[in-house]
């Protein structure tokens, strides 16, 4: 019962973290996904030049842990450059750079498994090349794509924790001010476990959400079913940030 | 002061490189515990019950964070136990968690005929498992298998949160104590790359070969 008042007496703190860990998220998210899209197209071009460039990209942040990157960029930037970035933007930074090489190999993947019958078709309709991209090849590369897209993003919130050790004040902060400022270490790293989980489902959710959009876009049927209780299917087999594809 | 100092580089390599070391013997070992745990889970969860709490907890350990874990545990365990320890065992569990779904993908991937054929034999329950399902099921994991090895030496860094001397600890201390921080972590950028590069091309060779048989 104490510990159930503690929790709800300090919910407003978890929250202020909470809300930091979301803003790690959409913000690593957000430039994980440009940096995937633009690499991962660049990896499917026949010329060799992007493709070189996209594969030093990928093989490069995907090498180095999210946490070598956070802690260079906080503390060896700023003495290399003379520039200091925000703790919060250094991180997003990171994880977006780390996270984005994964999903350049999925975009890559992705467009290389589109049927080369429709590849064929756009050139017989003599499409551009961007058209071939915008209108043919993306929209079926996309629905291949979001299920990964899914057990990456999971795998980005679960990382942003590591943004405590350079000083942003997220969720993992939160527990451990409050673990030094009460002695409560059970309480308070249970809360802020919970949180992290409730935050898992709901971005689990949402991405099985964009998922049905798109191949109902396609004209598919969603793998899960249609009702809206198959969004609490089983999860598919998740992909690790760190996983080669 | 130049940015890059070539001699302090020099200088302090033998530390990073114990630690890498370090970061190397812990990885091994916390990725053996995962490959035994994860296949005790994975087959434990077909047990009615007490496989849907197992799921459960599972799926808690994959949705939140490493770090968390780690230092949740070395907080809660006696000061006697190292967090070198702590950090294998979480590592160690938290991967089991990966593996176990690997292994089900594997185990669910043998065909219903096997276990009609071994049912039809009336083989006992450890044959049909050691003879039958298991040798089919884990040759087929045997490469995403292998990537979470990649996988957590890459996560092997967040042990810094509770004190281990791995690569990144490492580095922060001989960093701060002489403010070369530049080299320091560049180093440890290009020491994981060093490792994660040659270890990621061999896992495509081997799965070139396996899912070739």
């Amino acid at each position: 019962m104490e510990q159930i008042n503690f929790l709800i007496e300090r919910l407003p703190r978890f929250l202020d973290g909470a809300w930091v860990t979301v803003q790690l998220t959409i913000g690593g998210a957000a430039l994980a996904f440009v940096l995937a899209m633009v690499f991962g197209i660049m990896g499917s071009v026949g010329h060799w030049l992007p493709r070189a460039v996209s594969t030093i990209y990928v093989e490069v942040f995907r090498g180095i842990a999210a946490l070598v990157l956070m802690f260079w960029m906080a503390y060896a930037l700023p003495i290399a450059t003379g520039f200091q970035l925000e703790d919060r933007f250094a991180a997003i930074l990171a994880l977006g750079l780390n996270v984005g090489a994964y999903g350049a190999e999925v975009v890559r993947s992705s467009i290389n498994a589109v049927a080369k019958s429709q590849i064929e078709a756009t050139v017989a309709l003599n499409f551009s090349w961007f058209q071939r991209m915008r209108l043919v090849v993306v929209p079926q590369a996309w629905a291949q794509m979001l299920p990964t897209f899914g057990n990456l993003v999971i795998e980005l919130m679960k990382a942003t924790a590591v943004a405590y050790l350079i000083g942003v004040a997220d969720l993992a902060a939160v527990a451990q001010q409050l673990r030094e400022a009460t002695g409560e270490t059970v309480v308070a790293y249970s809360g802020a476990l919970i949180l992290y989980y409730l935050i898992a489902q709901v971005l689990i959710l949402g991405m099985r959400l964009l998922e049905r959009r798109a191949n109902r876009k396609l004209g598919r049927i969603p793998s899960g079913g249609q009702g809206l209780l198959s969004l609490l299917r089983a999860p598919t087999i998740g992909t690790k940030v760190g996983v080669a594809k | 002061m130049n940015i890059w100092d070539f001699e302090w580089t020099f200088e302090v390599l033998p530390d990073l490189l114990g630690g890498l070391w370090t970061t190397v013997q812990i990885t091994v070992v916390a990725y053996l515990m995962a490959l035994v745990l994860g296949l005790v889970i994975s087959m434990a969860r077909r047990v009615p019950i007490f496989g849907s709490i197992l799921h459960f907890v599972m799926e808690f350990i994959r949705t939140t964070p490493l770090v968390m874990q780690l230092v949740f545990v070395f907080l809660l365990a006696p000061s006697t136990v190292s967090g070198m320890t702590v950090g294998v065992l979480v590592l160690g569990v938290h991967y089991s968690a990966y593996t176990a779904e690997v292994y089900r993908s594997g185990i669910e991937g043998v065909a219903k005929g096997q276990w009609e054929a071994a049912r039809a034999l009336s083989l006992p329950a450890h044959r049909t498992w050691g003879a039958i399902v298991l040798p089919q099921a884990i040759r087929k994991v045997i490469p995403a298998l292998g990537n979470y090895l990649i996988a957590m030496f890459k996560d092997t860094p967040l042990l810094f949160a509770i004190g281990v001397a791995e690569l990144l600890t490492e580095a922060q201390r001989v960093g701060s104590a002489d403010f070369r921080m530049v080299e320091a972590f560049t180093l440890v950028g290009f020491l994981f790359l060093v490792v994660s590069i040659p270890s990621a091309i061999l896992i495509r060779r081997l799965e070139k070969r396996y899912v070739a048989v």
